[in-house]
């Protein structure tokens, strides 16, 4: 934990309300996001009770399982989720844009918008994840057929999970998380986890303070969880006789309809809650970052839904190279994630700040014109002398950007107290003298930081089929057979 | 003939123990294997051993190519195997941007270039592991993986296809590669790319022979017992050097104070802890921090000549290292140390990794802590910081860390599949605690 969050929280304490980390929005907020409320039996690793979904917050639609256990209303469930997902992908696709071809004459599109799907907590992440785990490989023909649409949304699910794993893609929102990106309160991170307590530290009811209003919150009757998992209370007292009942009646309706108000009234609080998230989210500004990232987010859709038809249901594990690969990938989005946060935002640029990752101040002198003659032909390498009251712990050497133009880059020349050397070295132009306006003049109040968005290019992989021997050699193709579909889904 | 001492630690010869190991290292290269894994604890010799087996491989007329992790183990292995052996023709490729060190162009028999073309010719490739990932033709017969336990999985499979057959060199007992993400979706494969190169390799290669070097040679006859034993439970070593060869004088006299005591402890036993009153402090906890440095400085100033099998030294601000687990504690103590910050190495335990002094100062990465998280209980974290030393070790720490071991036992959760780490990072702490109480000196208050 950085020391100005903890601060934040120390705040957020002693005023009884939670304080903001940040001061503008790092997320993208799609118009329509899909919120997403499911909810699992308990006992079970993936059984879908029941899910709250849609895109108006005034009409939810409420898909249930009456009888959990029944491998029929199962796939009955989720060919009905699958269909309202499959229609948010397709409603939320917008125009295609035609870009500049790509370096080997490639066509190359993206899609105007992408569907955007926000869940209350990671524990909904986690269920989604073996939801479509659980339903992509079913087969739609042969002896355990299930409806087309379900293998699609197992596939579809697993991308979303997927694209979550990514540092700062928006396809699928956790509230917490992105609400604690947001603010910190004066409670603990576990509890924070709990979007009722979270909520109630950011936006207390009238008359309420955060420790109340979160205090309240623990009340699971007042404010039943926000799944997956329900509250055992109510499991005992209202689900099981609910679902007893459905059973007893041989699938009548109304002991159906029974089970959907039970499990309507534990969802309903959480829905309300959602949509007020998304609101104070929304209140917030974008950061200048935001819509290159969610470009990233369109490009990844753009392609999943293209080649949906052609594709193959992701694999059940990663291969070595596609293990690799997918860090190397999760590690660069990772370290841009970082620095554009920086970038946009001056309060978590401050954390950098006093971990001496970054340093600000007045330029105190300034060199542009100065040229670096020792190598064959001379280089511009302009000379700026800054003033930081900052703890910098950066070696002599290391390689800075500025924060309001990261294309400038600077090499730190010498430390001497609160006096900063630095070399200018790049992203000034193409000629001998820098571009108007580009290196900062003395008297201007500048940051650069050593956290830099791009410090490592794409890396190269061997082929799947080159696997080497230290990793097992090349994997087995994966062949799909029926046996695929008697899978237990538990 | 071996006698086994009560320890169960071989009490030979340790010369000719670890010579028959890098016999058997040199005869396995020449049999059908397509690697070779070298297994060594702190001191024993590893960069030695790649010196040799580099030689024995250019003698026996194989092209070459050695990966190390930093440009700085790059030239050192190059200073050591140019220095050894002169007439063997070496490459040293790099990146634009790096500026040969003194170490390297101090040898004629070193070429630098930036691409494998320019250097195909030589017999010796060098180069790291992240440059080594950069190239995607060429081949070489054989391969010397250097510190191949602090190389990622996901490097080893960048570079395999560049060698046929390979050696690698390691320390189990250091710190684990890292990511800066974290994914539990790997967890339990057996390629799973955050794990260490060498356990991938083993996982997919079980028959491959596996050595381990068994004597210390940097660590003295008082540190070998412990670190052996809270580090490399299963595959103990022993030190180099007897109980009597080593010692470390004090030429001046001291003024009593609780610095001063410790220092002396130290001195006289290989180690010492110097133990503040117990509190929950910030990370660069001010106090610590200031004893930290006092104590290296108060050591200087005492005089220290060690005298060893090398003869009689005195241990210069050069000799004496101060280690660290967080960067802002190693900036904190580079500022108390004032005008000494220049001479006194202070760094954390990562960049510590593969260094040598006569003296070394830790802060205990668990002092004035109110949780014990797994970064804090890295077995390789206190590893790496308790065994830089030839002669003593002092450790600075809060009292009470045994206390918050037993408050926060490992909670990690278990994966199918996972191989069990051992030393348990909580374990060798309490094991290298339990040690160290017997060499307490507590804080003047």
């Amino acid at each position: 934990m950085s020391t100005l969050t903890a601060l934040a929280q120390l705040e957020a304490l002693a005023t009884g309300r939670a304080q903001p980390v940040a001061t503008v929005r790092h997320c993208h907020l799609s118009e329509k996001p899909l919120v997403m409320i499911p909810l699992k039996l308990a006992g079970e690793a993936a059984a879908p009770l029941a899910t709250m979904l849609g895109t108006d917050r005034d009409a939810p639609e409420l898909l249930v399982v009456p009888q959990p256990r029944n491998r029929d209303l199962r796939f009955a469930y989720a060919a009905e989720l699958a269909k309202a997902v499959l229609a948010h992908v397709e409603a939320e696709r917008g125009a295609t844009e035609t870009l500049e071809p790509s370096k080997d004459g490639e066509e190359r599109f993206r899609y105007e918008r992408a569907p955007q799907i926000v869940v209350p907590n990671r524990g909904g992440v986690g269920f989604l994840r073996l939801l479509g785990r659980s339903t992509r490989f079913r087969s739609t023909e042969g002896p355990w057929a299930v409806d087309p649409a379900v293998p699609m949304l197992g596939r579809w699910l697993t991308w979303y999970a997927d694209r979550n794993d990514r540092p700062g893609s928006s396809l699928l929102l956790t509230l917490t998380e992105t609400l604690r990106l947001h603010w910190a309160t004066g409670q603990s991170s576990l509890e924070d986890g709990n979007l009722g307590a979270l909520m109630g530290w950011i936006d207390p009811p009238d008359g309420m303070d955060g420790p109340s209003a979160a205090a309240r919150a623990e009340d699971p009757v007042a404010c039943p969880p926000a799944g997956p998992t329900t509250d055992p209370t109510f499991d005992n007292e209202v689900l099981a006789p609910a679902i007893a009942a459905y059973d007893e009646s041989g699938g009548a309706p109304r002991a159906e309809e029974r089970v959907r108000a039970a499990v309507a009234s534990q969802l309903r609080p959480t829905w309300d809650l959602a949509w007020r998230a998304l609101d104070l989210l929304r209140a917030l500004p974008e950061g200048a970052s935001v819509p290159r990232r969610w470009e990233r987010d369109r490009d990844s859709f753009t392609y999943f839904h293209r080649e949906f038809a052609e594709n193959p249901p992701q694999a059940k594990l990663d291969d070595a190279v596609r293990a690799a690969r997918r860090l190397h990938d999760l590690e660069r989005s990772q370290e841009s994630y970082e620095a554009q946060r920086a970038f946009d935002d001056p309060l978590v640029m401050a954390e950098q700040r006093l971990a001496g990752q970054a340093f600000g101040g007045v330029v105190t002198a300034a060199d542009p014109t100065r040229l670096d003659e020792s190598g064959k032909r001379p280089k511009l390498r302009p000379h700026l002398w800054i003033r930081t009251e900052d703890p910098v712990r950066l070696d002599e050497g290391a390689t800075v950007v500025n924060a309001a133009r990261p294309g400038l880059k600077g090499r730190i020349v010498e430390i001497d107290g609160g006096d900063v050397l630095l070399e200018l070295t790049g992203g000034m132009g193409r000629k001998l003298t820098p571009e108007a306006g580009v290196v900062p003049e003395p008297g201007l109040e500048v940051v650069f930081t050593s956290r830099t968005s791009d410090s490592w290019g794409a890396a190269k992989f061997p082929e799947r089929d080159d696997t080497p021997w230290t990793h097992g050699g090349p994997p087995a193709e994966y062949e799909p057979a029926d046996e695929d579909a008697t899978e237990v889904w538990s | 003939m071996t006698a086994i001492s009560e320890s169960g630690a071989a009490v030979g010869n340790p010369g000719a123990e670890a010579d028959r190991v890098v016999e058997a290292v040199l005869a396995d290269l020449a049999r059908d294997h397509r690697g070779v894994v070298v297994d060594s604890p702190p001191g024993a010799g590893k960069s030695t051993l790649v010196v040799r087996a580099a030689a024995h491989l250019a003698a026996a007329g194989e092209r070459l190519m050695i990966v190390a992790q930093t440009n700085e183990q790059v030239d050192d292995l190059i200073d050591r195997i140019a220095g050894d052996h002169p007439d063997l023709a070496i490459g040293r490729l790099s990146a634009a941007g790096y500026a040969a060190s003194e170490r390297v162009t101090a040898h004629a028999s070193v070429r630098v270039a930036q691409k494998a073309d320019d250097i195909a010719d030589r017999t010796v490739v060098i180069a790291t592991a992240a440059k080594w990932a950069t190239l995607t033709d060429g081949s070489w017969p054989w391969a010397i993986v250097d510190e191949a336990y602090q190389m990622r999985s996901d490097m080893l499979l960048r570079i395999a296809g560049r060698f046929e057959r390979a050696l690698f060199v390691g320390d189990p007992g250091q710190l684990d590669p890292f990511s800066t993400v974290e994914v539990e979706r790997w967890a339990g494969l057996s390629w799973d790319p955050m794990r260490s190169a060498v356990s991938v390799l083993l996982a997919h290669n079980p028959e491959l022979p596996v050595h381990r070097l068994p004597v210390s040679w940097r660590l003295p006859a008082s540190a070998a017992p412990v670190v052996s034993r809270a580090f490399y439970p299963f595959t103990g070593f022993r030190s180099g050097t007897g109980p009597q060869d080593r010692r470390l004088e004090l030429s001046t006299g001291g003024m009593g104070t609780s610095y001063d005591r410790a220092v002396e402890e130290a001195a006289a036993t290989g180690w010492g802890l110097y133990e503040l009153p117990a509190r929950h402090t910030l990370r660069t906890d001010a106090e610590a921090v200031q004893a930290t440095a006092a104590l290296a400085v108060r050591m200087l100033q005492r005089g220290p000549v060690a005298h060893s099998e090398r003869g009689e030294n005195p241990v210069g601000a050069d000799r004496i290292a101060v280690g660290a687990a967080h960067r802002d504690q190693v900036a904190a103590i580079r500022a108390a140390l004032g005008p000494h910050a220049a001479e006194i190495t202070v760094d954390t335990a990562n960049r510590l990794q593969g260094r040598e002094y006569d003296v070394t100062v830790v802060l205990h990465p668990l002092s004035g802590r109110r949780d014990a998280t797994a970064f804090h209980l890295e077995s390789g974290r206190l590893c790496v910081l308790a065994s830089r030393h030839r002669h003593a070790c002092l450790v600075v720490a809060r009292a009470g860390i045994p206390e918050l071991l037993d408050a926060h036992p490992s909670a990690e959760p278990v994966r199918l599949g996972v191989p069990v780490k051992f030393p348990d990072g909580w374990e060798a702490n309490q094991a290298v605690l339990a040690h160290l109480a017997d060499h307490r000196v507590r804080a003047d208050t």
